[in-house]
């Protein structure tokens, strides 16, 4: 199983039922592939829709119908699509139960890093600002590492997308959480052992006692 | 009854130097004649207020690809490497907001309002330079009203006079924008009379438009 897969496994398990969810694009997109239609999770899309679904069958593409990347999609029924000023109603009002971003950093406080390198990448923030301030739960879904270098690091180098705290960081070696008093190691992805996480890992960790294996979506 | 424009005309009626809100979301809803008739009739120092710069080549892109824009307020550029170079470059000055703010700036500028406070950006450096206001004990952000001259905007159907409704996610910031400039100007998809779009389709009433971009007739 590929490192992006485990991720978006993991994440399916952490979506409550009944509920709405913005996920960013790249990785975090691909969670959808694992939830099942029971579960009855509604996906928002920032650019204006609640519902969103899967992209459409070969040749039935619709200008009218995209994601935030501009990606074509399809629409579940009970589907309602809105303006820019309503989306962002729904993300800042406390009405969408999470969201599913990238990272390029997590600190020991749990703030995130995500939408800029100075000097390099200026994509500009798009949405990430208003879903990290106003989402019910952050859900931080990124690789461990990037080039071998720890992207959950003692203190964010980078700028950062809020002055919030995040919910949970899941990645393809561990699922942590930020608490009180600093990050806690909450999961490990199957076959890894804890002391692996530490080395990959320059912030520092609270390690309970015992650190259960991950269990992955089907 | 709303005036019919071509594109060119409506190129004619917009001077270099003017501040446009243009409706669209990665180049989805967007108003894509009248893009192409700006860049046709070579418009220069244009301040474009709007989501994104779409990419090289597609929508809000060809304004950048031609040198037309000096100022672009926007939420997103990532897709726009052109964009991003000109804003490293120095040639165009970009203004980043996040997406909801930049959202209700707008709706402040068109529906009378003297700003926003909200929790989105507060302490990150996109904050920097701009008003922190303290209502009892707790710090939201002063987000500042925007408007634009001309708002240039896309509609799935019009009818004579000037009723919108959009479709699906080309909506976006279609209906927002048509409310915050001193000229409106839509260019629907089709065209049709009045009486066909029912009172609750209706999402910006005709009021709020000035002209109608004409169909593009023959092959």
């Amino acid at each position: 199983m590929s490192p992006e897969e485990i991720i978006q496994r993991r994440v399916a398990r952490e979506l409550h039922p009944g509920t709405l969810v913005n996920l960013g694009i790249g990785l975090p997109t691909g969670v959808s592939r694992f939830i099942r239609p029971e579960q009855e999770i509604l996906f928002q899309s920032e650019n204006g829709i609640v519902g969103m679904g899967a992209p459409p069958p070969e040749g039935m593409d619709d200008e009218d119908l995209t994601d935030a990347g501009g990606h074509y999609v399809s629409a579940v029924p009970g589907a309602a699509t809105v303006d820019s000023t309503f989306s962002f109603g729904l993300i800042r009002g406390g009405h969408l139960d999470a969201t599913v971003l990238g990272g390029l950093e997590v600190d020991e406080k749990g703030l995130l890093a995500n939408w800029m390198v100075p000097g390099k990448m200026v994509p500009g923030m798009g949405g990430a600002m208003d879903l990290v301030s106003g989402a019910r739960r952050v859900i931080v879904a990124m690789q461990h590492t990037a080039r071998g270098k720890p992207k959950i690091v003692p203190a964010c180098t980078l700028p950062l997308t809020a002055t919030r705290r995040v919910t949970l960081i899941i990645t393809d070696m561990a699922v942590i959480e930020p608490m009180d008093d600093g990050l806690v190691l909450r999961e490990r992805a199957p076959g890894v052992e804890v002391q692996a996480i530490l080395d990959a890992t320059s912030a520092k960790l609270i390690v309970p006692d015992f650190v259960p294996e991950m269990i992955l979506a089907e | 009854m709303k005036k019919g424009v071509t594109p060119a005309q409506v190129a004619e009626m917009i001077p270099d130097g003017a501040v446009l809100m243009i409706g669209g979301f990665m180049g989805m809803g967007s108003p894509h004649r009248v893009i192409d008739a700006l860049v046709a009739a070579g418009r220069r120092d244009l301040t474009v207020i709007a989501n994104d710069t779409a990419r090289p080549g597609w929508a809000i892109g060809k304004l950048i690809t031609a040198g037309a824009v000096s100022r672009a307020i926007v939420s997103h550029i990532g897709l726009n490497p052109e964009t991003q170079k000109a804003m490293i470059a120095g040639t165009i000055n970009v203004e980043l907001v996040p997406q909801g703010t930049l959202a209700e700036r707008i709706r402040c500028g068109g529906y009378g309002l003297g700003g926003v406070l909200t929790k989105t950006a507060l302490g990150t450096i996109a904050a920097k330079g701009q008003r922190v206001i303290d209502i009892d004990g707790e710090e939201w952000l002063y987000a500042p009203p925007l408007k634009a001259d001309f708002a240039l905007i896309h509609s799935d159907r019009a009818d004579y006079i000037g009723n919108l409704s959009y479709q699906l996610t080309s909506t976006n910031f279609n209906p927002v924008m048509a409310t915050a400039a001193n000229t409106v100007i839509c260019e629907p998809r089709e065209i049709i009379p009045v009486g066909l779009i029912p009172p609750d389709a209706v999402t910006s009433p005709g009021v709020l438009v000035d002209y109608l971009v004409t169909a593009q007739r023959g092959l």
